[in-house]
Order: structure tokens, then sequence, then C-alpha cells
């Protein structure tokens, strides 16, 4: 009886609000809320400036949250975030002080080393089935280990290059910062990737139940290998964003990434046992997320009050949609 | 097949976590410059034993297929704790030492009951109760400082007797007082079966989801000690990520060197404890041998990366490749 009546009413709203999904649109009621809150306690908020000055801090979080979300669609994780991050970033100005043949493959190098650690993490979960967790724990490690004995345990001396500033900071189109339009550009294609390709949906199928993916004929040590390597890969171009952005590469400045970027695309609603979520979904999570920052950073919040919001609104969001079934 | 050998297929792992222990104890203490003394073994002692109170913590909620990556923040936390409240006459030291406990004892409780009765995944709830922790830490210690009551410090660091570490004492004297009873009681059991099979374990009517409640909250109890421990080394409370973040991962490449299946139901603290007595005498294999200090940190990656490679070689006893995906 309910059943019907929910369906009746279901079948008259217009259909992209039937399709949405409950997580997805909760994501972006709250970030309705906070703009508005944010706007009782500064005119400036919904000003134009301000919201593309926060999609532009988003974006460097965007990126890096999206191959977040192709591991967390895998039902695994990458811990190895940070210092994916501060690899990309130390590795492409490193490369940029090696005359002007560096400065051109400055991007490229560390981009490379970042899809370098994705692999060794790939390798290590599709092919040795070492859970994800402790192996990109420890390749996190081994990278933090190599940066530290490369810089000496300080911030590296090198500094971005042009190329580098100008995609974290330039415009090419009037009005609209480089790093947003990057951020648009890997969001789609990742979402092409993932509704329109065979990668896509085995990567989903993959979340849901390797077993019945393998055994339907598909390589699934290879998705999941190439999946971790794209996501090595996204941190460190994040990464190499961030150099350009604050000019300059620093020891540990992959550590504010790790946080946001899991609850970003599990606050968006993808499923933190993989197989479930959309791409939109981790668009509203990071959103959502820098807005907090922001918000917080506004209210002159000290760094200790921000880690306890943080971790309180996470939690709390997490129990409003993101649990798992009862037990039997 | 005998008694016995039941019993040694059990605690392989505990006795090859010993024997490495063994064995890197005596590669370091025969190339030390000072030889096999109480001081260099009380030395040692007092840095493996922070690692092997946090590595007992992870052993709790890895029997039960769970992962704590919160330990290390409760551990830096109860640090800032104790910086500020164990101090004073003897009565204001004991409710101190009581406070920062119970603290330690609240955060895991907290872990359990959001992972447990809040039904998500350790990892993500972890890692959020993680950052309220070190926030909480940060809060109680902006700045490194506080002292703590020196009396109490040097006992429970120097040597009884002249010889025997006080910190191995009262790492001897919490196993008994918290593991053996967790291990022969019938909720440890329960944390065991839930670990290695929970559909089973429920359909038998385990009590699972208490057995592992106390589980989260004995590792907030064990890291706690570990903080205090600490505190008691230092004579300070400093909030540091960095260092909260390592002893995470330390703990569970201990567990790892020490036996305990992280898929659950496996293993036990003895292991870890030796693992993570293992895992330090490594790290400092280093300075005996005269090496930059710099390589430490990969060094100790490469060694978590190796440690954590080993459990690999199940697949060789794979024979059906359906096995690969559980």
């Amino acid at each position: 009886m309910s059943e019907t009546t929910l369906g009746g009413i279901a079948s008259r709203m217009p259909k992209f609000i039937r399709r949405a999904d409950p997580a997805v649109a909760t994501a972006f009621a709250c970030i309705v809320i906070l703009l508005l809150l944010g706007s009782l306690y500064s005119r400036s908020f919904l000003s134009p400036e301000y919201l593309l000055q926060q999609l532009k801090v988003a974006s460097f979080l965007g990126v890096i949250a999206t191959g977040m979300m192709l591991v967390i669609l895998l039902g695994q994780i990458d811990l190895s975030v940070p210092w994916s991050v501060a690899t990309g970033a130390m590795m492409a100005c490193a490369a940029a002080a090696y005359g002007p043949v560096g400065v051109v493959i400055a991007i490229p190098f560390g981009v490379l080393c970042g899809v370098a650690i994705g692999i060794v993490n790939g390798v290590g979960v599709a092919y040795l089935r070492i859970p994800s967790m402790i192996i990109t724990l420890a390749t996190n490690a081994v990278a933090q280990g190599l940066m530290v004995v490369y810089t000496g345990g300080f911030s590296p001396q090198d500094s971005a290059t042009a190329a580098m500033r100008y995609l974290a900071t330039g415009f090419t189109i009037p009005g609209v910062p480089n790093a947003v339009i990057i951020w648009a550009l890997i969001g789609a294609a990742m979402v092409f990737v993932l509704t329109r390709t065979s990668f896509g949906r085995v990567v989903y199928g993959i979340g849901n139940r390797e077993r019945a993916a393998y055994l339907s004929g598909i390589d699934t040590r290879r998705v999941v290998l190439i999946a971790f390597a794209v996501s090595g890969g996204l941190s460190a171009f994040g990464g190499v964003l961030l150099a350009g952005y604050a000019s300059k590469a620093a020891q540990s400045m992959g550590d504010a990434y790790l946080l946001p970027s899991i609850a970003a695309v599990v606050l968006g609603g993808t499923s933190i046992l993989g197989g479930r979520g959309s791409y939109l979904g981790t668009v509203a999570g990071v959103i959502l997320i820098t807005l907090l920052q922001s918000i917080l950073s506004v209210m002159q919040m000290p760094e200790a009050g921000r880690q306890i919001i943080y971790g309180v609104v996470i939690v709390a969001m997490l129990l409003l949609y993101g649990r798992a079934p009862a037990s039997r | 097949m005998k008694d016995w050998r039941y019993w040694l297929a059990e605690q392989r792992g505990t006795l090859l976590a010993f024997a490495i222990f063994i064995v890197m104890f005596a590669i370091y203490s025969g190339n030390h410059p000072a030889g096999f003394t109480a001081n260099v073994v009380q030395t040692a002692a007092n840095k493996g034993v922070l690692l092997a109170f946090v590595a007992m913590a992870q052993t709790l909620v890895v029997i039960t297929a769970g992962i704590d990556l919160s330990v290390g923040m409760i551990f830096t936390l109860t640090n800032c704790m104790a910086s500020w409240l164990v101090i004073g006459t003897g009565l204001e030291t004991a409710f101190g030492l009581v406070a920062v406990l119970g603290t330690g004892l609240v955060c895991g409780a907290i872990n359990g009951a959001i992972v447990i009765y809040g039904r998500l995944q350790p990892i993500v709830a972890t890692i959020a109760t993680g950052a309220v922790y070190f926030g909480l830490a940060l809060l109680l210690r902006p700045v490194p400082g506080g002292s703590v009551n020196e009396d109490v410090a040097d006992f429970l660091t120097g040597r009884f007797f002249g010889v025997v570490p006080a910190s191995l004492m009262a790492l001897f004297v919490v196993v008994l007082v918290v593991w053996v009873p967790f291990r022969r009681s019938e909720l440890g059991r329960a944390a065991y079966a839930a670990g290695s099979s929970e559909t089973a374990a429920y359909m038998s009517g385990v009590p699972i989801r208490r057995g592992k409640f106390l589980a989260y909250t004995l590792a907030g109890l064990l890291a706690a000690i570990g903080g205090l421990f600490l505190t008691f080394f230092t004579y300070t409370g400093e909030a540091a990520y960095a260092s909260g973040n390592a002893y995470t991962l330390f703990s569970i490449a201990a567990v790892v060197l020490g036996g305990v299946s992280l898929f659950g139901g496996k293993g036990s603290a003895i292991g870890a404890i030796f693992g993570a007595l293992a895992f330090r005498t490594i790290g400092d294999l280093l300075f005996v041998f005269d090496f930059d200090p710099l390589w430490q940190p990969l060094f100790q990656g490469i060694i978590l990366l190796i440690a954590v490679s080993l459990g690999a070689f199940a697949l060789f006893r794979v024979r059906n490749r359906l096995e690969w995906f559980l």
C-alpha cells in the first residue's frame, strides 16, 4: 500500500529529482546551507569573486579526489596520497632545476613519479593480494623516506616552473582560473571513462564483486593496477598544481589532503565498500569540504578546532547515509 | 597429531617474531660500542615498549578484522593530557593517571561505538575520529611543553635491582592484567570468532558486538598506556601530527611482523610485542652501523613494505584462482 503511494508521488516528480541519489542531494543541500550560513557572517560570501576563489582552491582537492574516487569505487583505498602529492610537487620542481630540458619535462616527470608509486600500490593490491590499506601505507612511508633522503629533511629550494604557475594561477579564459578548467577537464574525462567505456563498467563491477567480474572473463587485476596508477598520477598532478600555486614544494604539503579527499568522495555518496557512486557526488563533496574549510578559516578557527569539526562532520554525515546494512 | 604440534602451529607467528627479534637484537648489541650492558638494554627497552603498547592496541582491533588508524592519535592525545595532569602530590598524580587511562578507554569506546553500532567502515571512521583526537591534543598543547611527576617517571623508566628495565616489567604487567584475561574471556573469544568469520560467529550466537566493542575499548586503553609512557620518557607533551601518524603506521608494521593476520581471527598480542621490539631494533641497527639518520625513514619504509609483502607467499598455496578474491 505505502509502496504504491510512494511510487505514485515519485512518478509525478520531474525525472531528474527521481533519479537523484539521496546522498548527492544531501551534499548539495549542505552546500547551500553552508553558503547561507556564510552569507549571514559576511556579505562578500556570495560575491562571484569569492565563489570563484573557492572553486579554484577546490580544484586542487578535486583533482586528487578524482583519483581517490576511482580507487574507492573498486572497494579499495589509497592512503599514499600525502606523499604522492609531495613527491609529484618535489620531483617536478627538482626537474625544473636541470636546465631548459628539465623545465619542459617538469610536469610530466612529476606526474610519472606519482604513477610509479601508484603502480607499486597496484601490483601489491592486484597481484600480491595485499590489503590496499596496508600496502598504500607502506608505499607512502617509502615515498616519504625517498623524499627525506632527497631533500635532506628540509623544504627543497627549487622553485616551480612558469608553466606550473600558469596552470595553477593563470587565466586562459578571462575570469575563469586555469585550475578550475583543469579540474573540469579531468572531471569530464572521468565521467566519460566511468559511464561510457567498458573500463568504467568493469570498475563498478569489481567494486560490487571482483569474483563475478573475474568469472565474466575480465582481467580484473590489470584494471585494479591501472586504477591505482591513475590515482597515483592524479595525486602527483594535484601536487604539481599545488607547487605551482605556492611556487615551490614543501615537506608534508600533502598531509592536508588525505582525509579531505577520502571525505569528499565518501560524503558525495560513493560507497566506501565500492561499486556505487557518481562523479557528481564527488564534485559536491569536494565543494562541501572546501567551503567548510573556508568558513572555518574566515571565522579564524584555530587548527585544533578545524580538525575536531572536520572529524565530527564526517562521522555525522556518514552516520546519516553511509552506514553498512544491518547484519542479516 | 600431538597437542604440542597444535600449539606450535598456532604460535608459529609469535615464535617467528620472537626469533627475528632475538637475531636483530644480537646483531644490535654485538655491534654496539658499549656492548650488551644494562644501559643498552634499558635504552632499547624504553624505546621499544612505546611501540609495543601501541602495537598491542592495534592487535586487539586487527583480531576482529578491523583496523584502528586512530591509535597514534590517541597516543598523542594522552601524551598531551598526561603532561598536564600527571603531576603534583601523590594523590593528584594518581588522579591524573586514572584520568589519562580513562580518556584512552573513552576514545576506544567511541571508535567501537561508531564502527559497531554506527556500522561505519573502520578505516574511514577511525581516520575521522583520529582527526578529532588530534584536534583535542592540539587544543591541550598548542606548543610542546608541560611536565610530569618525575619520581613516578624515573621509577617506571629506570631499572629494578640495577638490571631489569622497569618499562619492560610494566609491559609484562600490562600483558598479565589486560591481554591474558581478554584472551581467556568469553568476549575475547568472541572477538577472535568475529574476526575469523563474522557470519558463522553470529549464527552460533557468539556475542560478537560486545566482543568487538571490548576489543576497540581496550585498544584505546593500551594506546593511552603508551601515551603515558611517552610522557614519562620525554617529561613533556607534544601534539605532533607526524609522530602520531608514524606510530599508527609502525603499529601496523609491528602487528604484521608479529604474525597477526590482517584479515582477522589469527595472532596474539605477544607476537605483536615482539614484532614491535624487532621493528624498533631494525631501525636502531642503522645507528650502530653509522648510517646517516636521514636514511632512517626510507629504511623503515622498506622494512614495512617487505613485511607486508611477506603475506603474499600465501598465494603459492592457493589451488583455486577464485580464492584470490576473498
